[in-house]
Parts: structure tokens; sequence; C-alpha cells
């Protein structure tokens, strides 16, 4: 039988010869990209679209050569945002011979992950993991948890909460801030800074409440806006995501609660339908790496492309673009698809972005530093293409945070392979 | 604080009725088939879905109406060629094929819907402010989902209490025996109940879908509560389960509003809990309820007005 089917094989690599050498791509090898994140469950909403990013990102590196001239297939695994199933499935994905992963949704899983690569690599050299994260931004992972073998493009908590918390430094109508996050590391981590942020920054400002609810589990957020309501906060500070964001948002549309809500991923699925529901016009802020509407031309075309692609989904993760394209030129740069010589071409590299600027992957912690923009949500200003799930409201840069004044010290004290 | 006070209220009764529009039908099962039937918060679910594609189609009033009596059909042929063909194995297969059937719904829901959440919108008709009470607004859905969650407790009360039917399926609860021997046909009588109860847990999936989220996780979300419900309530009781649903409703509400810890009250003596002292009531609002079901366990086994001891 296994004769046959290598005859056949040969048959048709005989017959294929011409097409071949006319065009070379069909002989390519394939390196497989392990996408592990949340496809069922209330973290699902972000996953899917995550996945999409990546999938289009996949076909747009293809185009153009592939990693280190190998196609780049991804593989999704579904770790249901939960640290003990995204370990199983790192686990599947590199007995499936995938050393390359990705992860993004929970700090969490994105811990579990790292630690489980880094411990996977001390057991087996020469056949090394590596993990590229996009969007779990707990500072533990790189500073007392760091990993040689993680590498991370978005900014963490604490360089979002220093950009956030100097924005609201300006902001005098700020007297009585609320803080709500979802209660698990990155929540809070995310309540530990922005005490300190706010009270270092502005200390006449008072917090009226400091709220830890459970990680995507609640589907009706009313008793949380009327405790909000009720303590008199005249702005909300969180670090929501997912579902969490989109409901509390439209829990307080429900209840017509008016402040201002300074958040890090209002801009998740439903976050921007729930908004323009509560009538807040350009009082609801978020910090990120880019904005559509104010992005370089290439960066539009990318935009348009996609959204055309998907539906009108919207480029979430510019981080991602500026994940895979890092990732590309180290392997070009290295000649090869091995995590080792890919992390190696990594460190201290200096990248043009997605959205303009500079970014550098620091040597001693594998942090990328990018500038960050403060953005608002209200009606499109004339001449802006991009609204968001067909609002017909999108975002608006309110500020800009330079990517050196992004920089924080680190405790990360890595251990590198010899 | 009044304020907090009237709208914690409001919030903890509607999320109770909405509880017991499902444990009503659950307990009536329980009671009369020794099932826990673990596929009741699947019907919520394919309310739901179903109430979103139809009011995707139609519109949400003929879905209000239709979705229920489609998701009481499909419970009906469950019972009459699933769970009746199991019966003569025992309640343990039964068990485990109402535990299939929750996992089989949840993946023939990914498999049509997907796994994100629907699109299912309040209707235009009802997507209005119904009052305005301390400045804080109170939308007329959620006035709708409490009427409706109301008019059907009356509904089923007035059935139980006032009729035949409902006489039959109470004697059915205490003495099912006996009431086979008088001659009724008692498989036809679970198989409508087991009709019922999943068209109720549909209809409170049509109103609930546009409130909450609509996803294939809704219904493991809510299955374990609802367990919770018909404990704490005393198994086989419908005035049990209501109590029980409303008292979980506002518990839950309630602990997110408080936030004393227990260092609060008994001061720095407290850390001999560690950190367990220093958590305020808000944040382990989710345990509360398993808590009640513990101790409720513990110090009255049959439930806050049960009798069954079975």
């Amino acid at each position: 039988m296994r004769n046959s089917v290598v005859g056949l094989a040969m048959l048709a690599g005989v017959a294929l010869a011409p097409v071949l050498v006319a065009s070379p791509t069909v002989a390519q090898e394939m390196v497989k990209l392990g996408y592990i994140d949340p496809l069922s469950g209330g973290g699902a909403s972000v996953g899917e679209i995550g996945l999409k990013h990546f999938q289009f990102l996949a076909e747009e590196l293809n185009a153009a050569g592939g990693l280190a001239g190998k196609k780049v297939e991804i593989v999704p695994f579904d770790n249901k945002t939960n640290p003990q199933e995204s370990v199983v499935q790192a686990q599947k994905a590199i007995d499936q011979g995938i050393r390359l992963l990705t992860q993004g949704n929970g700090s969490s899983n994105a811990a579990a992950i790292s630690e489980f690569v880094t411990k996977y690599n001390d057991r087996n050299p020469g056949k090394e993991a590596i993990y590229f994260n996009y969007a779990a931004i707990d500072p533990i992972l790189t500073n007392d948890k760091c990993s040689y073998w993680h590498f991370r493009w978005d900014a963490s908590t604490d360089i979002k909460m220093a950009a956030l918390s100097n924005f609201m430094k300006d902001r005098p109508n700020i007297k009585k801030v609320y803080l709500i996050n979802q209660d698990y590391s990155f929540g809070q981590g995310m309540r530990k800074v922005s005490n300190e942020m706010i009270k270092a920054k502005r200390p006449d400002i008072q917090i009226v409440g400091d709220e830890l609810h459970p990680l995507l589990k609640i589907t009706d957020f009313a008793p949380y806006i009327a405790k909000i309501k009720a303590s008199g906060a005249d702005s909300v500070v969180t670090g929501n995501w997912g579902q969490d964001i989109a409901l509390l948002l439209k829990a307080a549309a429900d209840a017509g609660l008016q402040v201002d809500w300074y958040t890090y991923y209002a801009g998740g699925a439903g976050g921007p339908t729930a908004i323009k529901q509560t009538g807040l016009s350009h009082r609801v802020f978020d910090v990120t790496e880019g904005n559509a509407n104010d992005a370089p031309e290439a960066a539009q075309k990318f935009e348009t492309a996609f959204r055309a692609r998907y539906g009108g989904v919207t480029v979430w993760y510019p981080r991602a673009v500026n994940q895979m394209r890092m990732v590309a030129k180290a392997a070009k740069d290295a000649g090869s698809v091995e995590p080792k010589a890919i992390a190696a071409k990594l460190e201290d590299m200096r990248f043009p972005l997605f959205d303009g600027g500079e970014g550098w992957m620091r040597k001693d912690d594998h942090q990328l530093f990018q500038p960050m923009y403060i953005r608002s949500f209200g009606p499109l200003d004339a001449g802006k293409k991009f609204d968001e799930e067909g609002t017909g409201w999108g975002w608006k840069v309110q500020g800009t945070v330079k990517a050196e004044d992004t920089i924080v010290p680190t405790t990360c004290k890595m251990e590198r392979p010899k | 604080m009044l304020e907090l006070i009237t709208f914690s209220t409001l919030n903890g009764v509607l999320y109770g009725m909405l509880l017991f529009m499902m444990a009503s039908g659950l307990t009536l099962i329980f009671s009369m088939m020794g099932v826990l039937n673990f596929a009741h918060a699947s019907f919520y679910m394919i309310g739901a879905y179903f109430g979103f594609e139809i009011s995707r189609r139609i519109g949400f009033w003929p879905g209000f109406i239709v979705a229920p009596l489609l998701v009481g059909a499909i419970g009906a042929l469950v019972e009459r060629y699933g769970l009746r063909r199991v019966h003569k194995y025992g309640h343990v297969a039964e068990l485990l094929f109402t535990f299939g059937l929750a996992f089989i719904i949840e993946e023939l829901v990914q498999m049509f819907w997907g796994k994100l959440p629907v699109d299912y919108r309040v209707p235009p008709s009802l997507d209005f402010v119904a009052f305005r009470l301390f400045d804080t607004t109170y939308p007329a859905y959620r006035m709708f989902m409490l009427a409706t969650a109301v008019a059907m407790f009356v509904f089923l009360f007035l059935v139980l209490k006032r009729t035949r039917v409902g006489l039959i399926i109470q004697a059915a609860l205490t003495h099912p025996s006996m009431v086979a021997m008088l001659g009724h046909d008692v498989p036809r009588v679970f198989m409508a109940v087991f009709g019922v109860g999943a068209a109720l847990a549909g209809l409170a999936g049509v109103i609930a879908g546009p409130a909450l989220v609509t996803q294939p996780s809704m219904a493991a979300l809510l299955g374990p509560i609802l367990f919770v419900v018909i404990v704490v309530g005393g198994l086989g009781s419908l005035a049990g389960a209501f109590v029980a649903s409303l008292l979980i409703g506002l518990v839950q509400t309630f602990a997110v509003a408080i936030n004393a810890s227990l260092a609060d009250v008994i001061g720095p003596s407290a850390d001999i809990f560690g950190d367990l002292g220093r958590v305020t009531v808000a944040q382990i609002a989710p345990v509360i309820p398993y808590l009640l079901l513990v101790l409720v366990l513990v110090f009255r086994p049959t439930g806050l007005l049960g009798n069954r001891e079975s």
C-alpha cells in the first residue's frame, strides 16, 4: 500500500514538474502557527476575530513569500479562556509539530503558556517552541515571570495606565472615579496600577468604588451599574474586555448612566453599538496602538481590505500586524523558521510600525515599545472613513504618547539559551 | 442609598422571576419522573435562538408566541422518543441521557448559529424608557420581562390549583403510582409536563435573549443556578421554587451592592483568615447561591417548602 502511494506521488511529481518550474510556490514547505485563544464561551467573540486577523496576515505574508520562504498556515486551538486548557492545547500543538505559538486573550492563560513553553524548551533542546503574545498585558509576563521564549507586542497594563492617567490628569472634570475590573490576574493588576497612578497624578480625585467581578460570566451588569450610580462617580475606569465591556456599557445605556469611561478595550465586539446607545459622544475613551481614521495610507488600505473581507469587522489588533511582520523579518534575516533563530533576531529589533512610528523590542524583557494613542468615540468627523459596527460613529485620536515616553523599568532576569 | 435599594430590588425580582420560569418546569419534571433534567437550561437556550431566528425573519411578536411552542414540541418529542425508552433502565440512565442531550444541543446550536453571540435585539415597540426614578432610567423591556414572568406564574398557578389537569399533576407529584392505578395515562401526563416545562424554559429564553446575551454558553452559565433553586425551594414544590427563585435573585443582586468584608465587621482579628478576611461580599456574590445550597442540604434537606423525602 505504502509503495503504491509513493509511486503515485512520484507519478504526480513527474506530471506536476512543468507546473513546479512555472510557479515555485506550489512546492513551498509549510510552517504552522498555533493560535491558542478562546473560540467558545464568553471570550469567543474576541477570539474568533483575533483568528481572522492572523488568517488575513498569513495570506499577506504568503503573497510576499511567506516566512523565510515557507508558507504560513494558522492552526486554531480553543483554550476556552482557561489556563489549564491553554497548556493542554499548547501541548497538542507541539505534538503536531507546531513550534510557533501565539495567544493573546487572558493574562492567566498567557502566564500558563509562557511557563509551559519555557519548561518544554529546557527539556527539549534543539526542538524549542516560541510564544508570541499579541494581547495579554499583565506586567508580570515581562517582569518577575519573564521568559526568553515569550515576546509581547501589546503595551503592558502599566504602560497603558501611564498613558491613560496622564491624559486624565489634565481633565479637571474628573472628581470621583469608579474602578471596575475582572477578577483574575490582569484585572487585579489593573486595579492596582490604576489606584496607584491616579492617586499619584491627581491626589484630589476620590476613588469611590473599586470593584472586581467574575471573568466573562456575568450576563447582566444592571446591579453593578446601580452601584456605580449610587456611588456618585463621574468617571469609570475599566480594563474589561470581550463581553464584559460590551455588556457593562449596554447595562449603562439601559440605566441612562451619564459618566465618562476610561477603558482599555471599549472598541471590542458590541462595545461601539452600546456606546452609541448610551449617546455618550466622545465621552468613552480607550488606549491603543493605532487608529484607522488617522493611520498612514498603507494601514488604511489594509483596514479597508480587512473590513471588506470579513463583513465589516474592524482591525482591532494593529499589534498582531506588527507581530507577524516582525516575525517575518526575523525569519528572513535568520534565513530560518527555527524558534531559536527567530528569537535571536527579534531581540532589540527596531521596526517601522503599521500605524506609523518605530517599534523597539527591548532585549531585557521582550516587551515592544511603541507610540500609544488615546481615542474617544463619537460621530465621525467629515472626511473620516471608518465607523464601527455600522453605528456611523468612529474613533478619534485625542492624545498621543511617544514610544520613548512609554518605557518603563523591568525586573526581568531571563535565562538565555547557551 | 434608597436608589440603590430600589433598583437592586427591581433587578433582583426580575432575575428571580426569570429563574422561576425555568425552575418551575424543572421542579415539576423532577418530582414527577424522579429525573434531574440536565438539559433543561438547554431548552432555555433553544428558546432564545428560535426567538432570534423568528424575530429576524418575521418579527419579535410571532417569535414570542411560536418559539416557546416549538421548544415545547421538541421537549415532548424528547420525552416520548428519548426519555421514555431510557426509562426502563432506571434513573441513572435517564440522568445520563439528559446530560448527554445538553452537550448535543450546545454543539448543534454552535453548528447552526456559530460560537459568537447573535444580535438578538429588543423589539422597537418595547425599546423605550419605562420610567425614570432618582435620575436612573429603567427600560420598558425589563418591565415587559417582569410582566411576562408574573403572568406565567399566575397561569401556572391557576392550571395547577383550579383545573382537573392540575389535580392529576398534583396527585402524580406525591403519589405517582396511585395515579396510574386510578387509570390515568401517566406517561402522557409525563410527556405533557415535560413539554410544558420545556416550553416555559423556551419562553424564558425568548424574553431573556435580547436583554442578556444569546450565545452557546448561556445554558451552561444558568444550569447550575437552576439546580440550586429547586433544591433550596424543595424538590417538587412549586411555591418553594418561587420563593427560592426570588430569594436567590435578590441575594445575588444585593450581594453585589455590599462592599463590606469580614475585616470591616470583626476588625483586625479577621487577619487570621488571611486574604479571605478582606474579600468583600460583592466579590463572593457568585458563590453565595451555592453556599446556600450546602446550608439548606445540611440543615433542611427537604428544602424550604419541600415535604417529599425522596
